[in-house]
């Protein structure tokens, strides 16, 4: 299946903004975390399709995934 | 022993007074409010002489105490008709705590056409007619104050909006670098030229400086304190490295960056605008990524940046403004919305107010979509100098919308409504219509819990636990901002356990006492209650608390979302 995963702040650093990416089907989020060089401790927001995911959620075809690092602003 | 200096623009005197007992303890807002409920008729013309303009350092300014520079000014909003309080960093907060300043009231106003200065030192307040900088802007005031009272002088200036009396009109206040900070919201800009003042000197010389009742213990908490700020990814590094701008790109994945005045909630250009791209081009311009707004912050999420060739551009670049003169107006020029925020510096009027005006504006086919260059146009030649337009756009998007029959106008309490979508982030729309500063995201900021997982997580687009989030963050916010503290300390607050005492700790190390945590809740609870019985009294009941109609109409892309809160479960609100 494929995905289009999207990168954040800091997780862009030596990696990218966004790219699709060819999985096999029944990935959840913390495989593509890992998979990612980074660790379940640095994500501070998993949002999938625009509504806030969990590193449990398994992945379909077609998702965006988008992953931040705990920020924030006001 | 700390004083209240009261000044009156009708018979032009000044007095030094004791503080009351009912006052000792309070601070910022805390004291603000309390001074204008106590004073103002609530029924009064905003800018009239019946009105009184308040400033208040908080209760740990001007002491070590890390991001506890805020300065709090407080009168009737002529913008919502309720009491205000807005609050800024810059210079000004310290020099007036370690002058033993509890509160600066102005009241009264001059029976003549003629303008004043006001010069704070340890002696007193001078009152002095000026001519020579009427008409100027900020930064020309700034650079003419200190030249003429030295580099030190703290200063608060009002631009031409104030002169003018605009109700988007804020108050600039110096900040480290002679450049600009802002009481922006409410029109307070406006309330001070009411009373015909252009600026207010600080003379911070022979300052007898704070004192502190329990050294030890103080610096004890500030030690624990300052470890929280620091060790919170949000404040530690996400907000010096990107600022409040990192915003803009996670707003937008999660459906609540309002676009095209509230039409949808996703921008095509915000990658161009985003904090991410915003942090590379200040370093490659050789900016400053990080900067604070007073000294003693140790968040540092301002940042200085610079144009093309290296050139100062504007400074404390918000997400608010971005996303207003950005998503909301469908500009993706960086460089032109830097130059916005630069001039509503200059002019002295509310970068958020104004943004979200120009969205009404641009509905209204003032200005076309996206055209940055006739907003830059709009600001110089039409707000600026107060042409009949640039009065209406002056009046902030409240005034546009009833000038030019739109209905689509985002307002709370006449008040224009910040940087999140109140369909799509639930819990912001119910601080947006209940809080008692009219449509306002800092007063009891849901992003945290709806959007940043910070103080655990309430889901946005459902309604459950979205009041019962509002009111406790509302709560916790009146408090801090009664302390002199910056907001952003509520993002280690929410979830380092340590954190919360230790801003305790110091206040009770500061004044000898023993507050606990029930008693700041308590407090906090108090100051809502009070804002609330003045806006009461003013005319401004639970029918003020409601979102405009067109959120409940119409749905907004990409989730559809309508606001759906029955008018009983908003006025739930208020049930503590």
């Amino acid at each position: 299946m494929k995905i289009t995963l999207k990168l954040f702040a800091t997780f862009r650093n030596g990696r990218f903004k966004v790219a699709e990416q060819e999985l096999p089907e029944g990935t959840d989020v913390r495989q593509v975390v890992l998979g990612l060089g980074l660790t379940e401790e640095e994500i501070g927001i998993v949002m999938l399709n625009g509504r806030h995911g969990e590193l449990d959620s398994t992945l379909s075809h077609g998702d965006t995934l988008s992953l931040f690092p705990l920020v924030g602003g006001g | 022993m700390d004083k209240i200096f009261r000044v009156n623009m009708t018979d032009l005197t000044t007095k030094i007074e004791e503080v009351p007992a009912a006052w000792a303890g309070l601070g910022g807002r805390g004291l603000t409010s309390t001074i204008v409920a106590a004073e103002v008729p609530p029924t009064c013309h905003a800018l009239s002489a019946d009105n009184k303009l308040v400033f208040a350092p908080g209760l740990l300014t001007g002491t070590p105490a890390a991001n506890s520079g805020r300065l709090s000014a407080g009168a009737k909003s002529p913008l919502t008709g309720g009491i205000k309080e807005s609050n800024a960093g810059g210079t000004a907060a310290q020099m007036l705590a370690k002058l033993g300043i509890k509160a600066l009231i102005i009241e009264g106003a001059p029976k003549t056409g003629a303008w004043y200065n006001l010069a704070v030192g340890v002696n007193g307040v001078t009152i002095s007619e000026e001519k020579e900088l009427l008409g100027l802007g900020n930064f020309a005031v700034i650079d003419a104050v200190e030249a003429r009272l030295g580099k030190k002088t703290g200063v608060l200036t009002i631009g031409p909006a104030g002169e003018l009396k605009m109700t988007a009109a804020n108050i600039s206040v110096k900040d480290p670098d002679s450049k600009i900070r802002s009481h922006g919201r409410g029109g307070l800009g406006a309330v001070m030229g009411s009373k015909q003042i252009k600026f207010i000197s600080i003379d911070g010389e022979g300052a007898p400086g704070v004192k502190i009742a329990d050294p030890e213990k103080f610096k004890g908490a500030a030690k624990v304190f300052a470890k929280a700020l620091l060790d919170h990814p949000v404040s530690g590094e996400g907000l010096p490295t990107y600022g409040t701008n990192v915003l803009v790109n996670i707003l937008n994945e999660a459906g609540g960056l309002p676009t095209k005045n509230f039409t949808v909630g996703q921008f095509e250009g915000h990658d161009k605008i985003s904090g991410e791209t915003m942090h590379d081009t200040i370093a490659a311009r050789g900016g400053k990524v990080k900067h604070g707004c007073h000294a003693g912050c140790i968040i540092q999420c301002s940042q200085v940046y610079n144009d093309k060739d290296g050139k100062y551009v504007t400074s404390g670049f918000e997400y608010e403004t971005i996303w207003g003169l950005g998503a909301d107006c469908c500009i993706d020029n960086l460089d032109d919305i830097a130059r916005a925020d630069n001039l509503m510096d200059d002019i002295g009027i509310d970068s958020i107010e104004t943004a979200v005006m120009f969205g009404v504006a641009m509905e209204a086919g003032i200005l076309n979509w996206g055209d940055s260059k006739e907003m830059l146009r709009l600001l110089t030649e039409e707000i600026a100098k107060g042409t009949a337009l640039g009065r209406v756009l002056g009046g902030g998007a409240g005034s546009v919308g009833r000038t030019y029959g739109v209905t689509r106008v985002p307002v709370v309490k006449n008040q224009g409504i910040p940087a999140y979508d109140p369909r799509s982030v639930k819990g912001i729309g119910i601080t947006y219509a209940t809080s008692t500063m009219g449509a306002d995201h800092t007063s009891g900021y849901t992003i945290a819990t709806n959007i940043l997982n910070v103080g655990g997580y309430v889901d946005p687009l459902k309604k459950d636990g979205q009041v019962e989030l509002s009111r406790n963050l509302q709560i916790a916010t009146a408090a801090v901002d009664s302390t002199g503290m910056c907001i952003f300390v509520a993002f280690p607050a929410l979830d380092i356990p340590e954190c919360l005492p230790a801003l305790i700790d110091m206040i009770n190390a500061r004044f000898g006492i023993a507050l606990t945590g029930d008693d700041v809740t308590n407090l906090g609870k108090h100051i809502l209650k009070l804002e609330r019985d003045f806006n009461q009294k003013a005319g401004l009941t639970s029918v003020h608390d409601r979102l405009p109609d067109f959120f409940k109409t119409e749905p907004v892309a990409p989730h559809n979302a309508v606001w759906d809160f029955t008018d009983a479960e908003i006025d739930e609100f208020w049930n503590f």
